[in-house]
Order: C-alpha cells, then sequence, then structure tokens
C-alpha cells in the first residue's frame, strides 16, 4: 500500500472512531454537557485534559521552534508544564468544591456581581477564539500536506467532525474522544522520536539520547555528545550555541512566567476539573495530566536536537541533485526553498535569512538544477535555504527513512492533536455563552431542556465561526498567540486566585483588577505587534519585557489594583466569606454523580 | 436544600454528604487552612527553584556542571524542571490527605464509595 492510502486508512479509521464514541456518549442533560455528569475518573480526565492541552502547535510547531531557537526554547517547555503546578496547588481543589459548569460561574458567584461575571465572559470568549482559529487552521495544514486536499476543504472536513461529537456529546463526548485522541497523538510522536534517537545515538528513550554519544559512521562511540556536536556545527555555521539563549534574563523570565500563569487560567483545561467526582481527585488529576503531557513535553527538546542535527548533516554542502527526496517533497509545499546565490549547485546553509523578503514567492519556473525559482531578493546573508519551522516534526519520519505507516501515523496524531483541542475550546465558548450569559444573565427562567439546546446551538455556531477563521485566517492570527497567555495571566488567573486565597478582595477590587490587567495587557501587544511593529524590539520595550512576556507584568498590576481597591472599600458580605471558607475544606463536595 | 444561602443565583447544588451532618469546628478549619498555606508555600519554593531559578536565572552558572552529557542549567530547562513538576503535584496530592485527615476535614467517603460498588454505576 502507498502511504497515500496508508495515510487515508488511518486518518479514517481514527476519524470513525471519535465519531463512534460521540454516538455511544451523547449528552442528556447540562449536566453532561458542561461536566461530562462529574463523574470522571481522575487518570481519563488527566489523559483528556493532556489531548485537550496539546494542540496543533504543541503537536507539529513546538518541536520545530526549538529546534531553531536551542536555549531560548525553554520558555514554551516550562512554562506550558509549570503552570500545571499552579493548577494542581493553587486553583483546581477549590473549583471542584465550588461545584458548578464554568469559570464565569465562580468569579460570578464570588464577587457577587453580574459585571464581573460579564468581564470572566469576555476574557474567555476573546482568549479562547483566538486559539480555535489556529486549531483550524493546523487541521487544513496536515489535511492538505498529507491527503492532498485544498486547506479549505481539510477545514470542512475537521469542522464536520468537530461538529458531530462536541454538539451531539458536549464535555461527555469530547472528553471520551479525547482520551482516544491523546493515544493515537502521543503514539505518532513517540514512535518517529524513539527511531531518530536509535540512529542517531543508539538510545532507544529519547530523553536519554538527548545527552548521550553521537555514533559515528560505524555505529561505534564517537565521544562526542549530540549537544556538543549541535554546538559546534551551528558555531561553524555562524549560528549561536544551542545551549546558549540569545533572549535577555529578564525577558526569559516574563514569557516563561506569563505562559505559566497564563496555562493555569485557561477557562478550557480549567473547566476539566469540574469533571471529577471529589476534590482530591481534581489534585490527583492535574497531576496525571501533566504526566501525559510531560511525556510529550520532555521528548520534544530532543527530538528538536535530533532533527537539528540531521538537517544540518543533509543539507550542509550538500549538491541539490543528491538531495534526498523529502527536500523536493516539502519544496513542493512551500516550506523549503533554495536559492543558489552562488552558482555553484551546492546548498550552503547558514546563519541569517536567506531571502528578502524572508518567506518564500515562487515562480513556475525551475532553475538548472531542477529547484522552484523565486522571485525573493537574494538577502546579504551567504545562507541560501529557506526552512519553515513547522516542518521539523512532520518531516522527521522522512528524513529518519522510517515506513510509510509511520508518515500516516503523525498525519492522524497531528489531526488528532488539532481537533481534541478545538473540540475543548468549543465546548467552554458555548457553555460561556449558553450558561453565563442566557442562563445566568438574560433569561433566567429556561429550563434545563431549553438550556441543552442553547448550549448545542452555541456550539454549532462557534463551529462555524472557528470554521470561518481557518478558512480566511485573519492576518495577525500567528501574531496573536501572545494574546491568549497574555490575557489569561492578566485576568482571569488573579481573580480566581484572589478569590480564593483571600477573603477581603471584593467585587470592585476584583473588577478593577481584571480591567487594568486586560486593558494593560492588551494595549501593549497591540502596540506592538499591529500599531507600531517597527518599533518591535527590546529597546523600546518597557524594563526589556516583550509583548509576549507582557502578560506577567499584566498580572501583577492586576493584583495590585484589586488590593488596594478592595483596602479602600467594604469587604465582601458575609455570606461570600462564608463561601470562601466553604471553598477551602475539601469535605462535602458532593460525591461521585451517575453517568 | 440547605446551602442555598450562599448559592445565591443557584442551582445544581453539590447534594450534601454525610459530612454535612457532621460540624468541622472553626479552630480545625483554621488549623487545616494554616498547615496547608505552609506545605503550599514549601512546593511552591521547589517550584520557582527548579524552573526560574536553576532553568534561567542560574542557568549559565549551572553550565559549567556536566550532568549526562548535558550541561546542567540546560538539562533544568529543557528537562529537570518538568520531573520536577510531576513530583511535586503527586507529593502534594499524598501529603495534604494526611493534613486533611488529622483536621477531620477529609473528602473520603467510604460509606459512599461502599454504596457506589453495589449500585447502578
Amino acid at each position: 500500500m502507498t502511504t497515500q492510502m496508508l495515510t487515508y486508512l488511518f486518518v479514517g479509521l481514527s476519524f470513525a472512531l471519535y465519531i463512534g464514541i460521540a454516538v455511544w456518549s451523547r449528552a442528556g442533560s447540562t449536566k453532561d454537557f458542561y461536566v461530562a455528569g462529574g463523574g470522571v475518573h481522575p487518570v481519563v480526565n488527566g489523559m483528556a485534559t493532556a489531548a485537550d492541552w496539546m494542540s496543533a502547535a504543541s503537536f507539529i510547531s513546538m518541536a520545530g521552534i526549538i529546534s531553531f531557537v536551542g536555549f531560548d526554547g525553554s520558555v514554551y517547555l516550562l512554562g506550558w508544564t509549570g503552570g500545571y503546578v499552579l493548577l494542581a496547588l493553587l486553583l483546581a481543589p477549590y473549583l471542584r468544591k465550588f461545584g458548578r459548569f464554568t469559570v464565569p460561574d465562580f468569579i460570578g458567584e464570588r464577587y457577587y456581581s453580574k459585571t464581573a461575571r460579564i468581564v470572566a465572559v469576555v476574557c474567555l470568549i476573546f482568549v479562547s477564539f483566538t486559539y480555535v482559529a489556529g486549531q483550524m487552521r493546523g487541521v487544513g495544514i496536515v489535511f492538505s500536506r498529507f491527503l492532498e486536499v485544498e486547506v479549505n476543504t481539510g477545514v470542512v472536513i475537521g469542522m464536520a467532525i468537530v461538529f458531530m461529537y462536541a454538539v451531539l456529546g458536549g464535555m461527555k463526548g469530547i472528553t471520551y474522544t479525547q482520551v482516544a485522541q491523546y493515544c493515537v497523538l502521543i503514539f505518532a510522536y513517540m514512535v518517529p522520536a524513539i527511531f531518530i534517537s536509535l540512529m542517531i545515538t543508539g538510545n532507544p528513550i529519547p530523553q536519554l539520547g538527548f545527552g548521550a554519544e553521537v555514533l559515528d559512521a560505524k555505529g561505534l562511540g564517537s565521544g562526542v555528545s549530540v549537544l556538543e556536536k549541535l554546538d559546534g556545527v551551528l558555531m561553524d555555521l555562524g549560528f549561536g550555541a544551542y545551549t546558549q539563549g540569545s533572549k535577555s534574563t529578564i525577558d526569559m523570565f516574563a514569557i516563561t512566567a506569563a505562559l505559566m500563569f497564563g496555562t493555569a487560567g485557561l477557562p478550557h483545561v480549567l473547566v476539566r476539573f469540574f469533571t471529577v467526582p471529589k476534590v482530591s481527585d481534581a489534585r490527583l488529576s492535574a497531576g496525571y495530566a501533566l504526566v501525559f503531557i510531560a511525556i510529550l513535553y520532555t521528548t520534544a527538546p530532543a527530538v528538536a536536537a535530533f532533527a537539528r542535527l540531521n538537517l544540518v548533516d543533509t543539507v550542509q554542502d550538500t549538491a541539490y541533485a543528491d538531495a534526498p527526496a523529502w527536500f523536493g517533497n516539502w519544496e513542493k509545499t512551500g516550506l523549503i526553498a533554495w536559492q543558489d546565490k552562488n552558482n555553484d549547485g551546492v546548498m550552503q546553509y547558514s546563519a541569517g535569512a536567506a531571502l528578502s523578503p524572508t518567506k518564500p514567492i515562487f515562480t513556475d519556473q525551475k532553475g538548472i538544477h531542477g529547484e522552484r525559482l523565486l522571485k525573493n531578493e537574494p538577502s546579504a546573508s551567504a545562507n541560501e535555504v529557506y526552512i519553515d519551522r513547522d516542518i521539523m516534526v512532520l518531516a522527521n519520519p522522512e528524513i529518519a527513512n522510517l515506513p510509510g505507516w509511520v508518515i500516516a501515523l503523525v498525519a492522524a496524531g497531528g489531526v488528532a492533536a488539532a481537533l481534541s483541542t478545538a473540540a475543548g475550546l468549543l465546548l467552554v465558548i458555548s457553555s460561556s455563552i449558553s450558561h453565563d450569559l442566557l442562563k445566568q444573565t438574560l433569561m433566567p427562567n429556561i429550563s434545563d431542556k431549553q438550556e441543552l439546546l442553547f448550549a448545542r446551538i452555541a456550539a454549532a455556531v462557534a463551529v462555524c465561526v472557528a470554521g470561518l477563521f481557518g478558512i480566511y485566517p485573519p492576518a495577525f492570527v500567528a501574531q496573536v498567540v501572545a494574546f491568549a497567555f497574555g490575557l489569561a495571566a492578566a485576568s482571569l488567573f488573579p481573580a480566581i486566585l484572589l478569590g480564593i486565597f483571600s477573603k477581603r478582595v471584593n467585587k470592585e477590587g476584583a473588577i478593577t483588577g481584571m480591567l487594568v490587567g486586560l486593558i494593560f495587557t492588551f494595549s501593549y501587544i497591540a502596540y506592538f505587534k499591529f500599531y507600531a511593529p517597527e518599533l518591535n524590539n527590546s529597546v523600546n520595550w518597557l524594563l526589556g519585557i516583550s509583548p509576549e512576556g507582557i502578560g506577567f507584568l499584566g498580572m501583577l498590576m492586576n493584583i495590585a489594583a484589586a488590593l488596594v481597591v478592595s483596602m479602600m472599600t467594604a469587604p465582601p458580605p458575609t455570606d461570600v466569606q462564608d463561601l470562601v471558607d466553604d471553598i477551602r475544606i475539601p469535605t462535602g463536595a458532593g460525591v461521585a454523580h451517575e453517568h | 436544600m440547605s446551602e442555598q444561602h450562599y448559592h445565591h443565583e443557584g442551582e445544581n447544588l453539590p447534594p450534601p454528604s454525610h459530612h454535612d451532618q457532621q460540624v468541622i469546628t472553626d479552630a480545625a478549619a483554621k488549623g487545616y487552612w494554616r498547615a496547608n498555606l505552609r506545605l503550599l508555600a514549601q512546593l511552591l519554593t521547589v517550584w520557582f527553584a527548579v524552573s526560574f531559578g536553576f532553568g534561567i536565572l542560574l542557568a549559565d552558572w549551572l553550565d559549567q556542571f556536566s550532568f549526562f552529557g548535558f550541561k546542567l542549567g540546560f538539562w533544568f530547562a529543557q528537562q529537570g524542571a518538568i520531573y520536577v513538576f510531576v513530583a511535586l503535584i503527586f507529593i502534594y496530592a499524598r501529603r495534604i490527605v494526611v493534613i486533611e485527615r488529622r483536621f477531620g476535614v477529609d473528602d473520603d467517603d467510604r460509606d459512599v464509595d461502599a454504596a457506589n460498588d453495589q449500585g447502578a454505576s
């Protein structure tokens, strides 16, 4: 069977599985729809949380980014895992004890205010839509590369699948589908990683191979470790050492913090801890989630280093005519390009952008060596090779000469990662609309059945909007990833944290805090990303903190504003203080619910 | 629905458990919360030290030490901190349960588990 047919088969089978699960676990009540009935086992919830969390960006892009920035990529590894410690220790158990459906539920009740609830809904919708647009695009890209359909057709197929199980099954359908998706995506990630680690170091465990000696041509130890070799090779080519950062320490610190606190404030992750039976299960569940996430997150930096080494080995000083087949395959998709600046027919790879502008613009013609010709001007750098970071994971099986079924598996894994995250996001968007906006604010008299219907309609509308974002991506989609984390860190995280750990913070304080954090972070990012992108460099940044890390400062401002304003206004009413006392005590969170 | 007083907009209240009939004294609740905060402070200190400390602020200095083929600071930033994070969550989950039992505020519903085992779930 060809790789193409295998890919159709694997992706098709995985879709059949997801739909089967959706039909089996159809939601019957709002409780099923919002929190899967509240009786999910902590290991199952941990696995679902891991799939929910690891998006197309984690699966496809993260190793690629680390591969190109080396030590600086640690911000993602630390930020996107360390947030779970905050979740498990500071938020999840108390939110579970609170025992309701959504994040705005908590903020609305704790701050006894519809305004606070609506501010929370606005933050939630902004954060979640930013995210979901990227997921739909990710589905489209995987489809177009592996199934050779139009990106837009891929998006529509993805929408149809998510529609089936998110709209029918709600949280219940999503939870069990995500478990299946986790299994598919982690298997798809690990198989090529293990093969490549074996190939380069002879050690089958990528986490250990990462520090091991590189094998020489005879398969014997060369006495040089992977990272030493990588540092040496890259410095010879004019890059910085792989294990040394180029970001300033304060910026590394701020970005890591913004990603960590942002992770702990992301609504689609928080809501997962409403689904387990007990408070102690919420803590354990966050622990299992991090175990399942850590399997991928400790493999990713190893894959990144191996892939970079492989890439340099394959490309540097190789005649274009002798380049392996994968080089041409990815050149066809436009993610690799070569411009023979010195007309020697040999690819020279070094530091600096190869092209001007940096993204390749192809003509229809081919050059004398068979390469695709470019409209781009050659840049001042001697570098002749353009490589898109996103291909590092997707091209890995081909670079390592792995069989067709592994390539098919990676395609199915990429789709699983994107779909599981998209579904989780769509669910929090729909529940914040049907529950927080309609039931709790605008139409308090609707019945449970009507609310469930509204939830399904909201999910359906959200799927369509997300699909449109995927088909017509706003030019800024890639730019706004910083928004999602920065805003979650600066708005939702402090409001929840203070709501649990302080009895004194009142509605005036919380609302002021959220608005200060939100507006400051939003303005800072918008200024440097959209209004004055030419000024976006460390000289102009406030305290040397980039827009990616500014959410950390926004968070500190939020906390400061909330405390100061609360001190100057009346304390919260007694019943709210009693509520805080109550959520601090694990006893009586309600027992295992019926399925 | 005896808990109605604090869920003002509420519905779907958590069903009452047998603990609701027991009285948790103010002193027990306060003692539990202080012990919890102390444990959190210890664990979060470790959390900060391995990530922001070893992985970022001290990474350059730690890089002079070699650890299984890695520079130590680099290893913390790309591997070690993540392993410690996992350990921290499970350590907290275990130790806080011991503290809860000591103050009688745990969520262990043995009667209900038994009922579930016989029941329809």
